[in-house]
């Protein structure tokens, strides 16, 4: 039998290794796993290598691993958002490690891991210094960069419901990054604000099939919902 | 006489045509929604997942992760989509979006664009999805103020600033000035009751032209 779901969120992170590569889906607080990142931090794994578009805002999720120093690198998108001390601060005391990737090419980057493929050519950043040192090729006439696929270790994903088999549905935006890091981490685990039965998920409005997710927990009241 | 920020947006917004699809970047731009003229309809897309942007919640009608580029709630109208941010990115830079409306640090007069960071190295910079849309969406325009804030040009015969993309925008709405960048530089289109053509070309770093059919800029 194929059950993907456990009982608590300890088990659902439960492995993460000291150094490990880590998705973490949302976009600002709209799709932030906030549930499972706090077990992460409660779990102690640490010199984490960090993969999400922000850089965590306040005391809790990002920020909170941030300040708890379990974090040597950021790879993300837009870490400057209001709130984010956290991050500044370590930023400027150089005691963090960031990448910055535009927005599109993070998520491509994951996607290409997801699918096997061994990287893209994209016009997004080829005239800008985030290419310096990438191998920059003139195709159809336009300047393109090579980027590599970006996997994780491990993706901690919200979404709102599932079935014991992993199929996951989504709520409004919170769908944001969730999909591209399910399938581009060797254990995906995914916080739903619902289990329901196999059979009760409309196959048509499956947005993630079950074959991506790895481990699924429960958390009915996450602290952002509608 | 200058532009305020509303009549910055304003005057933008008489740009956004009927049945297109926009992207309205965050800050300054995101205003531009608020002022299109009734009867056109604007499917506006968001980076983080959206086709159908509406406005603002209603009190007690909050969705706490239906939110815009800029973290802003919004909510989503009747026909408006959710995707996820793979296809989302598809749309950007596979230029699927009609009209980009992006703030600026710095435009060229080659139509380099430079809005994701500056010089101060303390200041941690910050991408997002800028990249994707200047070089993806069909027509990219600029509003931003003529000046900085310290009265320095921002119009330059090149970029100091690390360049977003370039050669990439189309047109660029000041608080003086509207002006195409055309491939002999910058040519004003319109410009502000009050300030000459002299006037102009001291606040900017780069040599403009002036079409032959200059029309007073009124937002």
């Amino acid at each position: 039998m194929l059950d993907k779901r456990v009982g608590s969120l300890a088990e659902a992170v439960a492995g993460v290794q000291d150094g490990a590569t880590v998705l973490v889906g949302g976009f600002g607080n709209s799709g932030i796993p906030q549930e499972l990142v706090h077990a992460l931090l409660e779990q102690g794994a640490r010199d984490l290598v960090l993969v999400t578009n922000n850089a965590g805002s306040g005391e809790t999720d990002v920020a909170a691993l941030l300040r708890e120093r379990r974090v040597r690198k950021i790879i993300c998108s837009y870490p400057r958002s209001k709130g984010s001390t956290w991050f500044e601060e370590l930023y400027r005391a150089k005691a963090i490690e960031l990448e910055l990737v535009p927005q599109g090419t993070l998520s491509e980057r994951m996607r290409a891991a997801g699918a096997g493929l061994g990287g893209f050519f994209t016009p997004t950043a080829a005239d800008s210094s985030l290419s310096d040192g990438k191998e920059i090729r003139v195709i159809n006439g336009r300047r393109h960069v090579l980027e590599e696929p970006l996997r994780g270790d491990v993706a901690l994903v919200k979404a709102d419901r599932a079935d014991r088999w992993g199929n996951l549905t989504y709520h409004s935006a919170a769908r944001n990054f969730g999909p591209t890091m399910c399938t581009a981490a060797d254990l995906t685990v995914v916080q739903v604000r619902q289990f329901v039965e196999l059979g009760d998920l409309d196959p048509e409005n499956v947005i993630t099939p079950g074959v991506f997710v790895d481990r699924v927990v429960e958390v009915p009241s996450p602290v952002f919902f509608a | 006489m200058k532009l305020s920020r509303t009549d910055m947006a304003r005057r933008v917004a008489q740009d956004i045509t009927d049945g297109s699809y926009v992207n309205l970047g965050i800050g300054l731009p995101t205003l531009v929604g608020n002022y299109v003229p009734a009867g056109r309809e604007v499917i506006y897309h968001s980076e983080n997942g959206i086709l159908g942007v509406g406005p603002a919640p209603e009190p007690g009608q909050e969705d706490l992760e239906l939110i815009n580029a800029g973290k802003e709630l919004v909510t989503l109208l009747p026909g408006g989509s959710y995707f996820h941010h793979t296809d989302s990115f598809m749309i950007m830079r596979g230029g699927h979006l009609d009209i980009s409306v992006l703030g600026a640090f710095q435009v060229s007069a080659g139509g380099d664009l430079a809005n994701w960071a500056t010089d101060d190295d303390d200041f941690p910079p910050a991408v997002g999805g800028a990249m994707d849309l200047a070089v993806g969406a069909k027509r990219i325009y600029v509003l931003t103020t003529h000046t900085t804030s310290q009265g320095g040009p921002k119009l330059l015969e090149q970029c100091s600033y690390p360049l977003t993309a370039a050669a990439v925008v189309d047109r660029v709405y000041t608080d003086r000035a509207v002006l195409d960048v055309t491939a002999t530089g910058f040519l004003v289109r319109e410009l502000v009751d009050g300030t000459s053509p002299e006037q102009l070309q001291a606040l900017t770093g780069a040599q403009l032209r002036f079409a032959d059919d200059l029309t007073v800029l009124t937002p």
